[in-house]
């Protein structure tokens, strides 16, 4: 078991077309670090240095991580983290 | 008051309605704000009307205007009563993969209809009706996503309305789209009762809605400030379907696909009540009714269907 990560399409370049990838960690940032190690290029566009990219939202189990201490947000072994551009509603 | 000058004059007051078979207990219970029962059908009417009047008051929209508005359903059609009612020209900028009976209620209306590419959602529609809005500087466009008279309708309706019908309230569950319903309400509860929470439920689509070319083209609503929202939840049409059919069967309200999202976030609150212990009266905002959403099959279909047919659509 590890942590899942769905990729949406347009950052596949970064995991040879894996729409989902493994990592682990017991922190969503340790669990991109992990992932980063083998999928190189991925990190820097989800992270800037002030947390999350603007236009980049990040869910563990659904929900939203910016309300559930953002990079710190906690993760652990079945944890599903969807990685989905912000997009228009309404 | 049940009597009113006019349809537009109706707007809002709406229900609120216990939950009863689907609340966990007597001190963790659910209530369905019903604004379907709205003039056209839906929340929109609280932030079109309230857009309308503010721009006819600073001399924005001018007799005889044309209005152009990027939409996914719900505000043009309430736009397009107001048109009528106003001698206004409507032309909505819809993205294509939306559920026809939303092109029919348009046309029904007189409203007419520019098509954005069906990748990139509603994305699309915005960056179509602002080029559209630049090639006609005369036309107005009111911008559902960036005008503050959006959330300001539930800052002075919505969010009074919950609060008088339901001193006791501890969460307010609700779409997030424009942001404009949770933004008002945010900020009425962050005023009157802070201790309130503020829940988005987001509807997670198919990848072809996400189809950017790149990071850089995400939107995020100019109205959003996510200090006003306590969490907010991503839901998938599978979950929504289920959700949404669940209200149907056991407490026999038919609400369209977004209200499945919304019910499901708030689910899982009532959830998380129960097992602290705590004491939950939880509001469901039930945006519309499921009429416009039944050639979707969402109500009927298998759920592996609805959940294959929704992949490729903007549902909520």
């Amino acid at each position: 078991m590890a942590v899942e990560v769905r990729i949406p399409t347009i950052l596949r370049t970064f995991t040879g077309g894996e729409k989902a990838v493994h990592g682990d960690g017991a922190t969503l940032l340790q669990v991109i670090d992990d992932i980063e190690a083998r999928h190189p290029g991925l990190k820097a566009r989800l992270v800037e240095e002030q947390g999350l990219r603007r236009f980049v939202n990040v869910y563990v189990n659904d929900e939203d991580v910016r309300f559930s201490g953002g990079l710190a947000a906690p993760t652990s072994d079945g944890d599903v983290v969807v990685v989905l551009p912000a997009v228009a509603g309404g | 008051m049940a009597r009113y000058p006019s349809l537009a004059d109706s707007v809002g007051h709406t229900p609120l309605v216990g939950l009863p078979r689907l609340s966990p207990s007597k001190t963790v219970r659910l209530w369905a704000k019903l604004e379907d029962r709205n003039p056209t059908g839906s929340i929109k009417d609280r932030a079109v009307l309230n857009m309308i009047r503010t721009a006819e008051l600073d001399g924005t929209l001018r007799p005889g205007a044309t209005i152009l508005e990027p939409t996914s359903g719900n505000t043009g059609i309430s736009l397009a009563m107001a048109a009528k009612l106003g001698g206004y020209r409507l032309i909505c900028v819809l993205p294509e993969n939306t559920s026809i009976e939303r092109k029919q209620i348009l046309a029904m209306w007189g409203a007419e209809i520019v098509s954005s590419p069906a990748a990139g959602g509603s994305n699309e529609a915005v960056r179509v009706a602002k080029e559209l809005a630049s090639e006609h500087p005369d036309w107005v466009l009111l911008y559902q996503y960036g005008n503050p008279a959006n959330a300001e309708a539930h800052y002075l309706g919505t969010g009074p309305e919950i609060l008088e019908d339901l001193p006791e309230v501890t969460h307010v569950v609700a779409g997030l789209g424009t942001t404009g319903t949770l933004m008002g309400l945010g900020r009425f509860f962050g005023d009157k009762k802070p201790e309130v929470k503020i829940i988005a439920a987001e509807p997670r689509y198919g990848e072809l809605v996400y189809g950017l070319r790149n990071l850089e083209e995400g939107f995020v609503p100019e109205l959003y400030d996510p200090a006003l929202v306590s969490a907010r939840f991503s839901v998938g049409s599978r979950d929504a379907v289920r959700r949404v059919r669940e209200l149907l069967d056991r407490e026999g309200i038919f609400a369209g696909l977004s209200t499945g999202a919304v019910l499901h976030a708030a689910l899982a609150q009532a959830v998380r009540a129960v097992a602290a212990g705590e004491r939950a009266e939880i509001v469901v905002i039930i945006a519309d009714g499921g009429w416009k959403y039944l050639s979707t099959g969402a109500y009927t279909a298998d759920l592996d269907d609805s959940e294959e047919f929704l992949d490729t659509q903007v549902w909520a």
